[in-house]
């Protein structure tokens, strides 16, 4: 053994433990979840020796979570898919039957079928994607291919937070904005949120409980974060927009809002036409330019919103100059909250939480925003040029997530939230909520869905975009949906992630029409990814009366055995996160902090030991052999060699690419500039990421900052230096209501129910309404509300087969409060049948005091499909584990009227209503034990390793650390 | 010195990232490889150095979630050396690290039966026992860079709820923590006095209210008169 030479005065010489002469250490980007952390992985012997977080890294700053300590066991994973394959010929789509091919086959095939939809009816490929963050590229994809069914999983995600945060303000919680933490003196989490973004919420809470500033939790389910909150709020699920406008009744009730703010950055003061049951009904006042008025208290008369140094009335009604009646926006708000419905004595037994914690709740936000104002001081230009000497904050801050977002209410219940935060003056201002570049965006951006396809021809637009009225919705002339997912149809006007969850359930229908192939990277839509699992796996093994599948031809990109392989007809192998390139780039979703704009890149560690490839390089091959404009040359010759070429020479308008950082030739650009030839290498070079610091006077007030907005048009971020006006008052939202009123003039909808939809949950200022579920169900006959979380070591992970993690937790249980539970009789541990107007299943019950009694939860995910992952057929995770998903519907609770077909989604976004659920519990009989249903076991795919009954990793053999005989003899009180 | 930890159940959100940190250097380091038993099976259960228990204190509605990391209290009295009947367990005179000789133990368990914190774990495919060593092959190495010398559990933690450092010195993060934040021991009177400390969760901050509650509530729109506040 070698002797280390270091010796520690009054110590024992230590061995050398690690021989670092033997390992390499690299710097890229984690994958373990959506959090995009920065990594340092040191390599010894071509395996992991260690991943720890980056601590130069803006994201992570040198911490990492469980799942990214955990991605040794990744890269080890049994379950990890060799090389393509197709379903064997003459076997049964399910079956389980594959054959390995080449990938020149496999590319072959599919560029022949691809080349074929594209060249008759570009629609029947829908492409859908999971928790990929390589939406700019696939997006691209699909709309130089030429259709318009493309999106990733956004729908059943959070597309709710989204469209509400870009609605309403420009940019949005998730990954669009953060909290202040640095100053923030009162936060308040709004329901599950573990997700977006893990590690920096962690470090977040840290920092502002360190500070002493107050950490309010509301949810029904004490776990996670909650778990270290100052105030526990257990509220009843689905009454959060509830709760949020009785606190906006409040601090109306108290005359606490930030008047200054609300007239110079959000359009309050702006004027309403007030004509109810005529058609311009709610729309805003505006002149022959468009500009929308205000009235000025000084002339006494209208004014263009949109100047600065008027003097705008916030309240009051007026009459316009045509002689309509207006009243001001702020006028309408307060008149609606104000409204006893609002009171907190009328929301606590709704959404249960005491009317005097609402009351108090409300004002100690108040308190905090005007009494305990920050001032920086420092010298800034608004958008019209006037210098400021200091940025007022109000430091109280929110974030929200899942546990809203995941209601078919969350649209509106999410815009209740920003309003709360638009009234307290807290929206990107020191302590408060902060955007985060390129956000904020001006409102909402524009970019309009695409709708017009033909044969071998790019969509004209994106396939995803931001409509702001009906005539922008993309359905056909008699008002039928023309995208496969019915997103933008009148089904989900503003749809703007799509609706992946509808994907199969409407090409196995044929409803609005069928499909040829079905395109899912990363997506696992037999199993966790889906609603109604059960149903869904039968759906993808229907044939028509022809004999030929639904669906004729699925292909499944991933880089594990998840349970969709399984039905694939086409099995492209992903690689780990560790063998591949990626850019998490300023065109999709970067890793942006408040007060810095950053992307950043992955690149291979360690090189493949099976025959894959990363999706990226397969669409940049597929496009090339397509034949896409964008991908080709005129001649036709391909333009890229590769993901990398494509990655350094595309250019989405001059100057702008994936990549900021070392644009130009010689890499001397940030932001925008030519090509760079060399530019992954500058990444490689710089721990893989690029970081733009904001100066000083570009921090806050962003919406109405002039260098900021400059050096944002400047970057690409946005189309103009115009300031962004906050709009509490959403105009879009009136347009579709006035279409459903039959007020409007555009396209309106024919079906009653559509009318009704948009007439009761549309709404230019943010209402409650119940869950839809609840307004379809027997309440009493299905008495509790059942949602799902996942555990902070699993969250946005891709599975739970991961070997260390699953140690941690292999089967979720279903968790109730334990006083309701021993009141029906049901004991911890035991076994129940929970059952919900969908379906039954039998799950095991632990009790727990941390939940609010009408709900119980579960880990989501944990389940999986036996056989599936390279778990052995009894693992826990099928035995014992669980989906909830099996009770949920894609569609609405059946009642045989004209709803009975429409998605369980949020009404304005198709938002996937997965917290909806009602359920009924009873205990199981004796001897009714195990999780239950149960399903064939998935059959271990041809040439897959055996999952090893033991692992003992390690990249060198262990240096012991011996204890001297000297030491022994003397029972350690030798040296002393 | 008097090596240990400093966990701060203020913060501890109980994500585990301390767990498989600890897990991850340790596989392949001075005692690893750390066994997976059934990794792909039935229960699954391997060897972990760190585990995070999480424990409900109160009632509903006043109840509260408390994520309890629990490893080797690197105990000054500790009764796992005491027991140790081959001199395989031992506490290390210069830093207090309580450690274990792989060579020297035959894996007869009587450490983890006198343990009162559940922190020894055996290796079954080794036949030994094996436990936290402060991550002794990352805290004297120089080739580290000085903030890398720590324990994984430290180094990792995304709450920054775990501190590292000598309690002999007063100066020191972990002493001035323990001290300000009144640090406890676990069950201390079992008298084997460990060096680890854990920070007690901080009581809520009050917030007034009083001075934003306005004494003639506005009732309705006519209610406000419209400031001159320019644009």
């Amino acid at each position: 053994m070698k002797i280390h030479s270091r010796q520690v005065t009054g110590m024992t010489a230590l061995p050398a433990f690690e021989d670092h002469d033997r390992q390499q250490t690299r710097y890229t980007t984690c994958y373990m979840c959506a959090c995009r952390c920065g990594i340092k992985v040191t390599v010894e012997n071509n395996q992991v020796r260690f991943i720890q977080g980056n601590r130069n890294h803006p994201v992570n700053k040198g911490v990492l979570c469980a799942k990214g300590n955990a991605g040794i066991m990744k890269q080890q994973s049994p379950a990890r898919l060799r090389y393509p394959m197709r379903r064997k010929p003459g076997s049964e789509r399910g079956s389980g039957e594959f054959e390995p091919i080449s990938w020149d086959e496999a590319l072959d095939q599919l560029t022949e079928r691809l080349a074929r939809i594209r060249a008759t009816d570009p629609k029947k490929l829908a492409f859908f994607t999971g928790r990929d963050q390589m939406q700019a590229l696939t997006g691209l994809w699909a709309a130089q291919f030429g259709t318009i069914n493309w999106a990733a999983h956004g729908g059943f995600c959070s597309v709710n937070m989204a469209a509400a945060g870009l609605y309403t303000m420009g940019h949005a919680f998730w990954e669009f904005g953060d909290p202040d933490w640095e100053r923030t003196k009162y936060f308040m989490l709004w329901g599950v949120a573990e997700d977006h973004a893990s590690n920096p919420i962690k470090a977040g809470i840290d920092t502002l409980k360190r500070r002493g500033a107050k950490f309010v939790s509301i949810n029904p389910v004490r776990t996670g974060y909650q778990a270290v909150a100052d105030e526990w709020v257990p509220i009843r699920p689905g009454t959060d927009g509830l709760l949020a406008l009785s606190m906006v009744h409040v601090l109306l009730r108290h005359d606490r809002f930030d008047w200054d703010y609300l007239v110079r950055y959000t359009n309050a003061p702006w004027l309403v036409v007030d004509t109810p049951g005529q058609k311009g009904h709610g729309l805003i006042l505006r002149d022959r330019d468009g500009n929308p008025l205000a009235w000025d208290l000084e002339l006494g008369d209208v004014v263009d919103a949109s100047l600065p140094e008027i003097q705008p009335a916030l309240f009051g009604d007026y009459i316009a100059p045509d002689g309509r009646p207006v009243r001001t926006v702020m006028s309408l708000l307060a008149e609606r909250y104000l409204d006893d419905e609002y009171a907190p004595e009328n929301i606590a037994p709704r959404c249960g939480v005491p009317a005097e914690q609402i009351e108090r709740l409300a004002l100690e936000m108040a308190h905090v925003a005007f009494r305990e104002s920050i001032e920086i001081e420092c010298e800034w230009t608004d958008a019209y040029g006037r210098t400021h000497d200091r940025f007022v904050g109000r430091p109280v801050s929110m974030h929200a997530m899942r546990g809203i977002s995941a209601h078919s209410n969350g649209f509106q219940t999410c815009r209740a939230i920003h309003l709360l935060q638009i009234l307290l003056g807290t929206i990107d201002v020191p302590g408060g909520h902060l955007s985060k570049p390129p956000y904020p965006k001006h409102i909402p951006p524009g970019i309009k869905p695409a709708r017009d396809m033909a044969p071998n021809t790019p969509l004209k637009r994106p396939p995803l975009g931001f409509p702001t009225g009906p005539e922008d919705l993309v359905i056909d002339a008699e008002g039928n949906p023309l995208r496969l997912d019915k997103a933008y149809s009148w089904d989900a006007p503003m749809a703007n992630h799509g609706l992946m969850h509808m994907v199969i359930t409407n090409a196995v229908k044929g409803d609005p029409y069928p499909i040829d192939t079905l395109m899912l990277y990363m997506a696992n839509m037999s199993w966790n990814s889906t609603m109604n699992t059960a149903q869904v796996m039968d759906m993808l093994r229907e044939k028509g009366e022809d004999g030929e599948y639904r669906i004729p031809f699925l292909v499944v990109s991933d880089a594990f055995h998840a349970e969709i392989v399984n039905f694939a007809d086409l099995v492209l192998p992903d690689t780990t996160y560790l063998e591949r390139h990626d850019t998490i780039s300023m065109l999709d979703r970067p890793i942006s902090e408040p007060h810095a704009a950053a992307d950043s890149i992955r690149q291979p560690i360690l090189e493949p030991d099976r025959d894959v490839r990363p999706w990226q390089e397969v669409l940049v091959e597929l496009a090339g052999r397509l034949g896409f404009p964008a991908f080709t040359t005129g001649d036709g010759a391909r333009r890229y060699t590769s993901y990398q070429d494509f990655i350094v020479n595309f250019q989405k308008e001059p100057g702008i690419g994936f990549l900021a950082g070392w644009r130009g030739a010689q890499g001397q650009n940030s932001l925008r500039g030519d090509p760079n030839p060399n530019q992954w290498q500058e990444y490689a070079d710089h721990q893989c990421f690029f970081v733009h610091h904001l100066e000083d006077s570009q921090k806050y007030y962003r919406f109405c900052n002039r260098d900021y907005l400059e050096l944002a048009r400047h970057a690409g971020w946005v189309g103009s230096t115009d300031p962004i006006v906050l709009e509490l008052y959403s105009e879009t939202q009136q347009r579709f209501k006035l279409a459903g009123q039959g007020l409007y003039d555009g396209p309106m909808p024919k079906r009653p129910e559509h009318k009704a939809r948009l007439v009761n949950h549309f709404d230019p200022l943010p209402i409650w309404y119940a869950p839809l579920e609840q307004g379809r169900v027997d309440l009493e006959a299905y008495p509790f509300h059942a949602i799902t979380q996942r555990p902070m070591f699993m969250y946005h992970s891709w599975d739970s087969q991961n070997a260390w993690l699953r140690q941690i937790c292999a089967q979720n249980f279903l968790y109730m409060n334990r006083g309701r539970a021993a009141s029906m009789g049901i004991a911890d541990q035991s076994w129940v049948w929970v059952e919900s107007h969908h379906g039954r299943i039998r799950v095991q019950v632990k009790l727990m005091e941390g939940v609010e009694p009408d709900t119980v939860w579960t880990w989501n995910a944990l389940g999986k499909q036996s056989g599936a992952w390279g778990l052995a057929r009894d693992a826990d995770e099928s035995r014992k584990g669980f989906l909830l998903n099996h009770l949920i519907s894609e569609l609405l609770p059946q009642r045989g009227d004209g709803l009975d077909n429409v998605t369980n989604s949020d009404p304005i976004t198709g938002q996937a209503a997965w917290y909806d659920l009602r359920v009924r519990i009873t205990p199981a009989k004796p001897g009714e034990v195990g999780a239950w249903p149960q399903f064939e076991p998935v059959r271990p795919l041809p040439g897959m390793p055996d999952s090893p009954d033991q692992v003992r990793y390690q990249t060198h053999r262990r240096v012991n650390l011996r204890r001297s005989l000297w030491d022994v003899l003397t029972r350690g009180k030798g040296r002393a | 010195m008097r090596l240990g930890l400093v966990i701060d159940l203020d913060t501890c959100v109980g994500c585990h990232a301390c767990a498989v940190a600890c897990k991850q250097w340790n596989t392949s380091g001075t005692t690893g490889p750390l066994t997976d038993e059934s990794p792909y099976g039935a229960a699954p259960s391997g060897v972990w150095f760190n585990r995070v228990r999480h424990y409900e204190v109160g009632d509903y509605p006043h109840t509260k979630t408390v994520n309890m990391p629990l490893s080797c209290m690197h105990c000054d009295d500790a009764a796992c050396v005491t027991v140790c009947p081959t001199g395989a367990s031992y506490k290390r005179g210069e830093d207090g690290i309580v450690l274990v000789d792989q060579d020297k133990c035959m894996g007869c368990s009587l450490c983890a039966w006198a343990c009162p914190y559940g922190a020894r774990e055996l290796d079954p495919r080794d036949g030994v026992m094996k436990k936290c060593t402060l991550c002794i092959d990352r805290i004297y190495d120089d080739a580290l860079a000085p903030e890398d010398r720590q324990p994984a559990c430290v180094i990792t933690c995304p709450a920054h709820a775990r501190h590292f450092g000598d309690f002999d010195d007063p100066d020191s993060t972990v002493s001035r923590l323990s001290r300000e934040r009144g640090g406890r021991k676990l069950m201390p009177e079992l008298g084997y006095e460990p060096t680890n400390t854990y920070l007690p969760p901080r009581s809520a901050p009050a917030v007034p209210t009083a001075d934003v509650r306005r004494g003639s509530l506005m009732s309705s729109v006519k209610d406000w008169v419209n400031k001159a506040i320019a644009r």
